[in-house]
């Protein structure tokens, strides 16, 4: 009998619950394995030696993702070697958006010189498991995959020189010096995510 | 007749030439809580944005069919170029009849959840409100045929 309400109450807990789209700071993602522009598929539990991940939901055709190509590579080359490796995934849906096509994005890692996986989430799953709906969109993970912080990588789009805030920056030596993140969660004007159609 | 047709390619012109407008939040959030009998749709777009330009024609068409019904389209170009010319260029070059504003704000995470706490920031964005009761409906991403017109009646029953 006891089962029986304990079973009924988690029920009705778990109806009454409301969806949640996407992962919250603190939440513990899910790995994950996709298929890298070299045609090899990548799990974060690749990366043996990481203290955490620089997780960059990005695409080849927005206009905000190319304000940001130069700055991405940057954060891999002064975070890499710190522990903090950046992962780029492609969500686009390439029928919706074929400059964002496997072939596209093979082309854009190859002449951008990219020395970060650029990963395909065909199926979208991973984006959506993320609550990713911009590009760009940036997750700082911890070596557990708690998640420190979502959101934009700095405070200005436009110029690399206009910023102050540098977001990801900043949570990520927060991290390294076993710091509490102080800003987890920021808001961008950016090109929505091409979801495929319902 | 050739009086006839004059007349009406001066309405025509004068139908898509009011000025693109540029704006703070504050006058943004003003028109958001306005009072009126006509429901309000706004539509935060930006001439990158190719979702964004392959649904205007429902919000165009929306504008034009319906008194009832006032359609602000808000431009995020500022973000990316703070110079309103291209805005203003692409208004000329599609005709756009419908009102459009150029939000002049920067640094979007002091103010995106002021417009809306459901938004994230992405292009495109749908804010439907019936201003006489204040009740509103928001999407993220971009409509088909007939979908503002749902979100219109949603707010409306």
């Amino acid at each position: 009998m006891k089962t029986i309400i304990l079973t009924a109450l988690v029920a009705l807990l778990c109806a009454g619950a409301p969806i949640k789209e996407g992962y919250e700071v603190g939440d513990t993602a899910v790995d994950f394995k996709l298929k890298n522009v070299d045609g090899k598929m990548v799990s974060l539990a690749d990366y043996k030696d990481a203290k955490g991940f620089i997780l960059i939901f990005d695409c080849n055709t927005c206009p905000y993702s190319k304000a940001y190509n130069e700055r991405i590579i940057a954060l891999n080359k002064k975070y890499s070697a710190a522990g903090y490796p950046v992962l780029a995934i492609n969500p686009n849906d390439p029928s919706k958006s074929s400059g964002d096509s496997f072939g596209e994005m093979v082309k854009l890692a190859k002449k951008k010189g990219y020395d970060f996986p650029y990963l395909a989430d065909e199926s979208q799953s991973v984006a959506k498991s993320f609550g990713a709906t911009n590009t760009p969109h940036a997750f700082v993970l911890t070596k557990e995959l708690k998640i420190a912080y979502i959101g934009a990588i700095d405070d200005s789009a436009r110029k690399a020189e206009g910023v102050t805030k540098k977001y990801v920056e900043e949570a990520v030596d927060a991290l390294i010096a076993g710091k509490a993140v102080s800003t987890t969660k920021t808001k961008a004007i950016g090109c929505g995510i091409r979801w495929k159609s319902a | 007749m050739k009086k006839l047709s004059f007349v009406l390619l001066l309405f025509a012109s004068a139908a898509y030439s009011q000025p693109v407008e540029s704006v703070k939040l504050a006058e943004l959030q003003k028109i958001i809580h306005r009072s009126s009998d006509k429901s309000l749709v706004i539509n935060f777009w930006a001439t990158w944005c190719a979702p964004c330009i392959k649904e205007l024609p429902h919000f165009e068409k929306l504008q034009q069919e319906n008194k009832n019904v006032d359609v602000i389209l808000v431009s995020m170009d500022y973000d990316l170029d703070p110079n309103i010319d291209k805005v203003n260029r692409f208004q000329s070059k599609k005709k756009i009849q419908s009102r459009i504003l150029f939000l002049t704000e920067s640094n979007p995470n002091a103010w995106i959840e002021k417009i809306d706490k459901k938004w994230s920031g992405a292009l495109p964005a749908t804010l439907v409100i019936n201003s006489k009761t204040g009740k509103r409906e928001f999407v993220q991403g971009e409509l088909g045929e007939g979908e503002i017109e749902k979100l219109l009646s949603k707010v409306t029953n």
